[in-house]
C-alpha cells in the first residue's frame, strides 16, 4: 500500500519574536523601542474578520463580560487599512484565500495574525478540498489558538501572548519580511496521517 | 413646544436607565487576574491517568484514536513485560501524541475509553507561536506519578 504524503510549506511569521532582548547595545534606540513597543502592543486595532462560528466568540470578546477594551483592542476596524491585527477566526475556504491575502497585504506594515481556533490553524474537521489546511499556507501566522471554538479566556491569552511577543520586537527587523522558503514542518503525529490518505 | 413635557421628562427618563445600568454591579471577568468560573465538565487539555499505583490506565487499544472525529491522536501500543510494565493490561501506549491544534476538544475519546485513562480538563491557555509546539507527546499529557505519602503509611501501620 503506497501512502501519498502531501508536504505543507509552513511560513514563518513576518514578525519573530526574539527571546532575549539584549539591553545596553545601543542604549537611544533601545528606549525608543520600548516606547514603540509600548504604544504598539496597548493598542492593537483588530480586523473585523469573522468568517465562521469563531466569530461569535470573538465578538462575546470584544463584548462586555470579557471586554477586550481593557487591552486597549476594543476597536475592531472594517477596513484593513486601519488595522494592525488580523484575527482569521473560522475555516478558510480555498475560495477565500486569495481574499484573505489581499486584505492581509492591505494591512499597513507593523501587522500581526491571529489564527484562531482549529479550523483557521489546520483544517480542524474539515479535511477536505474546500478547506484550507492552516492559514499559514497563506499569511504569516503569529499566535495559534486551539479550541473549536477557543472561550473568550482563550482568545485573550492568545492576546497576551501576542501582546508578549511585540514587546520582544526592535524596529528595524519589521522592515525584513522575508517569508521562510523552504518547508519547515509537516505535521507530525497523527496529523500527518490527517493528510495522508491511501491510495 | 411644552419644554417639561417633551424635552426634560424624556430625557430624565432615558438617564434613568443609564443610572440604573451604571449601579449595576459589573460583569466583566478581568481575565488574567480572574478567571471565569469552569464548568465541571469543561473539556480542554487532555490528561493521561494513572491508577493509585502509579500503572498507567492506558493500555494502548486505539479506541480513542478511533473515535476522533478529526483523527488528531495517534497511538502506538506495545507489549508490557514483566520487566517493564507500563499498565497492568497486556499492552500499554508507546507512543500517545495528540495534535492540540487539530484537536475540537469534543470529549469523544473521554467517552470512548473502556479504562477512562484520557481525560479532557479545564487547561485552557494553549495558544502558542509555533505549530510545532501543539504536538502534545505521551510526557506531556502523562499525570504526574503519585507522591508516596509515608506520614500517612506509617500511621496506618
Amino acid at each position: 500500500m503506497e501512502k501519498r504524503v502531501q508536504e505543507i510549506v509552513l511560513r514563518d511569521s513576518s514578525t519573530p519574536a526574539i527571546p532575549n532582548l539584549e539591553i545596553g547595545g545601543n542604549v537611544l534606540v533601545t528606549r525608543l523601542d520600548e516606547i514603540v513597543n509600548w504604544a504598539r502592543r496597548n493598542s492593537i486595532f483588530p480586523l473585523t474578520f469573522g468568517l465562521a462560528c469563531c466569530a461569535i466568540e470573538m465578538m462575546s470578546t470584544a463584548a462586555a463580560r470579557f471586554d477586550l477594551a481593557r487591552f486597549g483592542m476594543e476597536v475592531f476596524r472594517a477596513s484593513p487599512r486601519q488595522a494592525d491585527l488580523m484575527i482569521v477566526a473560522g475555516r478558510v475556504s480555498k475560495k477565500m484565500a486569495p481574499v484573505l491575502r489581499q486584505i492581509y497585504d492591505q494591512m499597513p506594515a507593523p501587522k500581526w495574525v491571529v489564527s484562531m481556533g482549529a479550523c483557521a490553524s489546520c483544517g480542524g474537521i474539515f479535511n477536505n478540498y474546500a478547506i484550507v489546511q492552516g492559514v499559514d499556507q497563506i499569511v504569516p501566522v503569529d499566535v495559534y489558538v486551539p479550541g473549536c471554538p477557543p472561550s473568550p479566556d482563550a482568545l485573550i491569552y492568545a492576546l497576551i501572548k501576542l501582546q508578549q511577543k511585540i514587546r520582544t520586537q526592535r524596529l528595524g527587523m519589521l522592515l525584513e519580511l522575508k517569508p521562510r522558503t523552504e518547508p519547515l514542518a509537516i505535521e507530525r503525529g497523527n496529523g500527518v496521517q490527517a493528510i495522508t490518505g491511501e491510495k | 413646544m411644552n419644554i417639561i413635557r417633551d424635552v426634560i421628562k424624556p430625557i430624565s427618563k432615558g438617564m434613568k436607565i443609564t443610572l440604573r445600568h451604571f449601579l449595576e454591579p459589573k460583569d466583566t471577568v478581568s481575565y488574567p487576574e480572574q478567571r471565569k468560573e469552569q464548568f465541571p465538565r469543561t473539556r480542554w487539555r487532555h490528561v493521561l491517568l494513572r491508577y493509585e499505583n502509579g500503572l498507567e490506565r492506558c493500555i494502548g487499544c486505539s479506541l480513542c484514536a478511533g473515535a476522533c472525529p478529526v483523527r488528531c491522536i495517534y497511538v502506538e501500543a506495545a507489549e508490557n513485560t514483566d520487566e517493564e510494565r507500563y499498565s497492568p493490561g497486556e499492552r500499554y501506549a508507546k507512543r500517545y501524541e495528540i495534535n492540540l491544534l487539530r484537536c475540537i476538544y469534543c470529549g469523544y475519546c473521554q467517552d470512548a475509553c473502556p479504562t477512562g485513562a484520557i481525560v479532557l480538563r479545564e487547561d485552557y491557555e494553549l495558544a502558542d507561536y509555533t505549530r510545532e509546539a501543539f504536538i502534545a507527546t505521551k510526557e506531556m499529557l502523562l499525570e504526574p506519578l503519585p507522591v508516596r505519602d509515608e506520614v500517612a503509611e506509617a500511621m496506618a501501620k
